[in-house]
């Protein structure tokens, strides 16, 4: 039982990290109806601008401080982070208004293979870490309710903290901000945002701007675990089926479809995965949501679909 | 002023319906043909071969397969190098383990359990619809990529899923040569587009561009969608699996699960994209600037005598790849078959005015 405890919780944390990821689609996709698959990409860059700046900044100006270092990295990988939103806004998807979705999502592969060189060509490819000085110990809890308790990781623990937290601001900027507001209206319908005055193209690059923060902060609780290297930028694909699960559309899906699939995954490697010879995480995922959308196409919480002619 | 289609009538319902209903259509048709079976093979060098047009063929017919489906029927595939492994795998396990199996049948096999493999994935796409499918259909891709690398009769027992092929001939006529493997593929791809044209052109193209506009309307003027959503999905694995088992087989000769990985499914997307969707002519020149650009895009730094780090040359290509697939998709997001039509067109009254 401990075990079992043990594996769930463990799944609940990489859930949560999921969730992370999966709340950059789901923002996008919200405010703009682009798919967005460089999103994986943007935590690569974001994770990368991130690591190097942190190194490289102490350098430049001759201190030594590991907690200003790590600061002035954040924001310097945010101000990149807005200037690529600017900059998808203004050359991509200013252009292809209107077009179909499929199109679309090609395009932000076009984004993805772009920011990969980009991002590697200005802050080289090799492995880096990155500490934002997150513990790496482990604690035990429920000592005395199971033997030896549960182990939890404490970066884990952390890293889903600030993922609910992050969550919890967004809803929050969501519901009760004039932006939030606007973003929910373009979200619902372009045109008519449009038409009362909501300026289309800044919406747009405010939320890719949102989504590159996401993206920074996934970037830096995976970099710190896993260390920042080009295999980071395929969390996205870990994060397709918690979107799917959710509903492209969710906020809150984004989060419970996380938790499932965490959950899922680590709980079928560990009791299922033994009888297929190991590794099945990573289409236990997809054919868990694919098995959910059979019941409910439109996900967890998304938004019915409802087919007129 | 040669390309005009002023006096040429027709009258017969027969002349009416040909592929290429013009004359200067035909005439060109059967030049390329002429030079792609006669002159190619007698003058190109084998690198050309090799690196080229071996490729581009193959991938060309994958990408016929996948616009059947994303072209004509609308439903977005991210699974397609999932069912190229299948093609591969399956016609690799009929090749070793039944003796004096025809290479051919083993490959047409391949395609078949391909079609299986396709079939059994689509069908969720009676339920799930537009980016949901998408993603979805990535679970076919990762299901088959670990399938190959960990069930072991797949592989046939081979560890890391890597496996090969040798000697391989059509009764007794050795496929060794770079010509050979040429004239071999080319032969499937000129059955599979004639069969694709007629297929897209008749009853069953119709039923799966209806259903690509509009599925609700379709089923209301009385196309089945199961029938038409999933002989889609199985006509396209199986030209699909046919290509993996060929690039497999005749392009790769020995390989592993990687060469059918993700990225291939993308790389193929991207060739239907910017070919064009719903064309099959659109699927060659899609096919054609995919596997060329990467190699110009790897060799530029030498033409230019500009001595670059492997690493560095790598991203600097990478970064090209994406900048001119985002520009080709904004300059023409209908693809270069439209641009291809768009001449046509034009040149109908070159050199006049009207």
């Amino acid at each position: 039982m401990g075990f079992f405890i043990e594996t769930f919780i463990g799944g609940l944390m990489t859930g949560m990290l999921y969730a992370l990821v999966a709340l950059g689609f789901v923002l996008i996709f919200k405010a703009s109806g682009v798919f967005n698959f460089a999103q994986g990409s943007m935590v690569l860059f974001a994770a990368l601008a991130m690591a190097r700046l942190s190194s490289l900044l102490p350098q430049w100006f001759g201190f030594d401080n590991l907690l200003l270092a790590n600061t002035l990295a954040i924001a310097a990988a945010m101000v990149l982070m807005v200037a690529v939103a600017w900059l998808v806004e203004r050359l991509v998807l200013r252009h292809l208004v209107n077009q179909e979705g499929v199109t679309l999502l090609m395009a932000t592969l076009g984004i993805a293979y772009l920011l990969d060189g980009v991002g590697q060509t200005l802050f080289g490819n090799s492995i880096y870490k990155i500490d934002v000085g997150l513990p790496k110990d482990p604690a035990f809890i429920l000592q005395n309710v199971f033997p030896g308790g549960v182990l939890i990781n404490k970066e884990d623990l952390y890293a889903a903290l600030v993922a609910a937290a992050l969550v919890i601001a967004l809803s929050l900027f969501f519901q009760k901000t004039g932006t939030g507001r606007a973003l929910r209206a373009v979200a619902d319908d372009h045109q008519a945002a449009q038409s009362i005055g909501i300026p289309l193209s800044r919406i747009w690059v405010i939320v890719w701007s949102v989504a590159g923060f996401v993206a920074l902060v996934a970037g830096i609780i995976w970099g710190s675990k896993l260390g920042v290297q080009f295999s980071l930028s395929l969390v996205a694909l870990k994060a397709l089926p918690v979107v799917i699960l959710g509903g492209l559309t969710s906020v809150p899906g984004a989060i419970v479809g996380g938790l499932v699939i965490g959950v899922g995954e680590k709980l079928s490697e560990v009791y299922i995965g033994p009888y297929f010879g190991g590794g099945i995480e990573i289409w236990f995922a997809y054919v868990l949501a694919l098995a959910f959308l059979l019941v409910r196409p439109q996900g967890l919480f998304g938004e019915k679909i409802i087919d007129r002619v | 002023m040669f390309y005009r289609e002023n006096g040429q009538f027709k009258t017969s319902y027969r002349a009416d319906q040909q592929i290429f209903p013009i004359v200067q259509d035909r005439i060109a048709m059967a030049l390329l043909l002429a030079v792609a079976l006669v002159v190619v093979p007698l003058t190109a060098p084998e690198y050309l071969l090799r690196a080229i047009l071996i490729p581009f063929l193959i991938l060309s017919l994958a990408a016929l397969g996948l616009n059947i489906l994303v072209g004509y029927c609308g439903q977005i595939s991210l699974g397609t190098g999932a069912f190229m492994a299948v093609g591969a795998y399956a016609a690799y396990n009929f090749q070793a383990r039944i003796d004096g199996l025809p290479l051919i049948v083993s490959l047409l096999l391949g395609g078949l359990c391909a079609t299986v493999i396709g079939v059994l994935f689509g069908i969720p796409s009676l339920r799930i619809k537009g980016l949901y499918l998408a993603v979805a259909t990535l679970a076919a891709q990762f299901f088959v990529d670990w399938a190959c690398l960990r069930l072991p009769w797949v592989t046939n027992g081979s560890t890391s899923g890597s496996v090969g092929v040798a000697g391989l001939n059509v009764m007794g006529w050795p496929i060794q040569s770079p010509v050979s493997k040429y004239l071999f593929c080319l032969a499937f791809v000129l059955v599979f587009a004639l069969l694709a044209k007629n297929l897209v052109r008749g009853h069953i193209g119709r039923e799966w561009m209806a259903m690509r506009d509009m599925d609700v309307a379709a089923a209301v003027i009385g196309i089945r969608p199961v029938y038409a959503k999933l002989t889609a999905f199985a006509v396209s694995s199986f030209i699909v699996g046919v290509a993996g088992a060929l690039w497999g087989f005749v392009h790769l000769s020995t390989w592993e699960p990687a060469a059918f990985g993700v990225n291939r499914s993308f790389e193929l997307l991207f060739m239907v994209i910017i070919g064009g969707l719903g064309s099959i002519m659109g699927s060659f020149f899609g096919a054609a600037f995919i596997v060329v650009l990467p190699i110009v895009l790897d060799n530029l730094p030498y033409w230019f005598g500009i001595p670059v780090d492997t690493a560095l040359a790598a991203h600097l290509a990478s970064m090209i790849f994406g900048a001119l697939i985002v520009f080709f998709l904004i300059v023409e997001p209908h693809g270069l078959a439209r641009l291809w039509s768009m001449a046509k067109e034009k040149l109908r009254l070159w050199p006049f005015p009207h």
